[in-house]
């Protein structure tokens, strides 16, 4: 017995047997989660959706104002339960995008400030495998957020018709689902973006500038000078904004010329729209994973 | 088992026209603490980077535990700490360890047992951005002995900690390498690898200046004889020592031998008369080996 437990102690330290993804996946979602500005951005989001989604619609609904230059005043119906399909995405193309945006270019740059790559890099898993596990971390962090912001907007739209007497029927489970799938399509692309852009810029604030800077101003500019150029307009047209702006405007939502949140485009169909999107997403992440495993970690 | 756990031939890495290693033969065996020595900015770190993976190699070749260096395998059983623990600042030491043992497929009683072994159980629930300098400096190390790999390479693992802490943290090694672990340690401090490796190799721009037990590259020791006459000493010193061990050197006799026989020397040249003004044991420290070999080298030339 004595001699049992001894070659037990000295033994080597188990290893559980899982794949080098997996591994890396559960270490990066660990300290992701653990992570203040991962809380911080996420309770951002949530709060800017109840915000610009319900709030402020519905005190407007209650004084009689309208919010946007729409004629028409903000109709009941928009802010039920039965209307989170079409309006579900409006707040994900430019504002949402910017916020997953910042936690990708975050979760992966600040990591070659603190030296943190190279020690994870030392570990054992392959950098694919490594990296790898950060991208599924994030996947898993949007497809949750996406996922309590449905529930949010459920609980709102339901206060909502318990106040004001309107109708509490549920949405079609079929249309809530695809505009989730949008919502992570699109925060998955932004967030893909600022991952590449942590790789590039190996640091947290110029990925978070430039990625601001083009999500934010370059996109709205461009937008602004092909109204005035044709030419250049069919590029504006299939940039990442207005790929994922096209994909909320398709799911339902209002541009802003029809009162509706800024950045919902319906400059293209909602297939290409999605296609498109999931292009730049892949695109991103295959780039930024070749440059993680091809460049020196200095 | 294949006696070599680290091998290189010829590795070089350029950085634009910088060459920052230069055709570096190294071989670390199992099981022995390598010192890795040599001024700052000599290559030690591209070196290990190399070693670990983290930068390839412009050319040259590199095996770890026989496999290419950033092989998963070779990776999985080599604990690091390179230049400067690399931590996540808003974790604390113990969950900034489960993190790594996530990536490494342990447990967390593993994590415990590390933490125990650098002391820093008490601390381990505090943030790492509150630890001092040494408190790191231990946590790096603690990482690189998660899993107990077969292979430690630790890169001046003893900077930034005071003297207490550069002592623990020799003791630390010793007893790591005690345990059968294989550690190669880079230095610029010749006293610490002058007292725990077994072999070193010496760096100098870029290039491995010589590779050898520290017993070896100290060389034989000695006795510097000053005694008159001069010629009777040299013929009493040549019977005692034997008469290749003597050389004139000055006005002063080396005797080449070990410092124990010193007494009997004495003995022998006050028997025969001659009187002593000094007898001193003549041991070179590896820092004169250092400092005799780096000076020998020419100044690199630009590519």
């Amino acid at each position: 017995m004595t001699a049992l437990v001894e070659a037990t102690a000295t033994a080597a330290p188990a290893r559980t047997r899982s794949l080098p993804l997996v591994d890396a996946t559960r270490a990066e979602l660990r300290r992701i989660l653990r992570w203040p500005a991962t809380w911080v951005l996420a309770g951002v989001w949530l709060l800017l959706n109840a915000l610009f989604g319900y709030v402020f619609d519905w005190i407007s609904y209650r004084t009689g104002e309208t919010t946007g230059p729409a004629d028409a005043g903000v109709q009941l119906s928009s802010l039920l339960p039965a209307a989170i399909p079409d309006r579900f995405a409006d707040g994900m193309p430019m504002f949402g995008g910017a916020i997953v945006m910042i936690l990708g270019a975050l979760a992966v740059g600040s990591g070659y400030g603190w030296g943190t790559w190279k020690t994870v890099y030392t570990q054992g898993p392959s950098r694919a495998a490594s990296f790898g596990g950060t991208l599924v971390a994030l996947l898993v962090l949007v497809g949750g957020l996406v996922l309590v912001t449905v529930g949010l907007d459920l609980g709102l739209s339901a206060l909502v018709a318990a106040v004001e007497g309107g109708s509490a029927a549920l949405p079609a489970i079929g249309a809530l689902a695809t505009s989730y799938g949008g919502g992570v399509l699109i925060l998955g692309m932004w967030g893909a973006g600022g991952v590449l852009l942590g790789v590039l810029a190996r640091g947290p604030a110029l990925a978070v500038g430039l990625g601001l800077v083009w999500s934010l101003v370059v996109e709205n500019l461009l937008r602004g000078v092909a109204n005035a150029l044709p030419a250049i307009e069919g590029v504006t047209n299939r940039m990442p904004g207005s790929a994922a702006g096209s994909v909320a405007g398709a799911l339902g939502g209002a541009d802003v010329a029809d009162g509706g949140a800024p950045g919902v485009l319906h400059v293209l169909s909602g297939p290409a729209a999605a296609g498109l999107t999931a292009g730049y997403l892949v695109i991103f992440v295959a780039v930024a994973l070749a440059l993680v495993i091809r460049r020196d970690l200095l | 088992m294949d006696a070599t756990i680290v091998s290189t031939q010829r590795l070089t890495k350029t950085f634009g026209p910088r060459t920052a290693v230069d055709a570096v033969d190294l071989t670390v065996r199992r099981g022995e603490v390598y010192g890795f020595l040599g001024p700052n900015g000599a290559g030690k770190t591209t070196t290990l980077r190399m070693l670990l993976g983290l930068v390839r190699p412009s050319s040259g070749r590199a095996t770890v535990h026989g496999l290419p260096p950033g092989d998963p395998v070779a990776v999985a059983r080599t604990g690091s700490l390179v230049e400067g623990p690399g931590f996540y600042p808003y974790l604390s030491g113990r969950e900034n360890l489960r993190v790594l043992a996530r990536y490494r497929g342990l447990g967390d009683r593993e994590v415990d047992r590390v933490l125990e072994r650098v002391d820093l159980t008490e601390r381990a629930g505090d943030r790492f951005k509150t630890y001092s300098l040494g408190m790191k400096q231990r946590l790096g190390v603690a990482a690189a002995l998660l899993g107990e790999p077969d292979l430690l390479v630790l890169d001046e693992p003893t900077n930034g900690l005071d003297p207490a802490g550069m002592a623990d943290m020799r003791a630390l090694l010793v007893d790591v390498a005690a345990g059968g672990q294989t550690v190669l340690l880079s230095s610029h401090l010749l006293a610490e690898v002058q007292e725990i490796c077994d072999r070193v190799g010496i760096i100098s721009a870029g290039r491995l200046l010589v590779e050898s037990t520290v017993t070896d590259l100290r060389g034989a020791t000695g006795i510097r004889l000053v005694a008159e006459p001069v010629d009777r000493a040299l013929a009493v010193a040549m019977t005692v020592a034997g008469d290749d061990a003597v050389e004139v050197d000055g006005a002063a006799l080396r005797v080449s031998g070990p410092a124990a026989q010193a007494p009997e020397l004495a003995r022998a040249l006050v028997g025969a008369g001659v009187d002593i003004t000094e007898l001193t044991p003549v041991e070179r420290s590896l820092e004169d080996v250092f400092f005799d070999l780096t000076r020998t080298v020419p100044e690199e030339v630009p590519a």
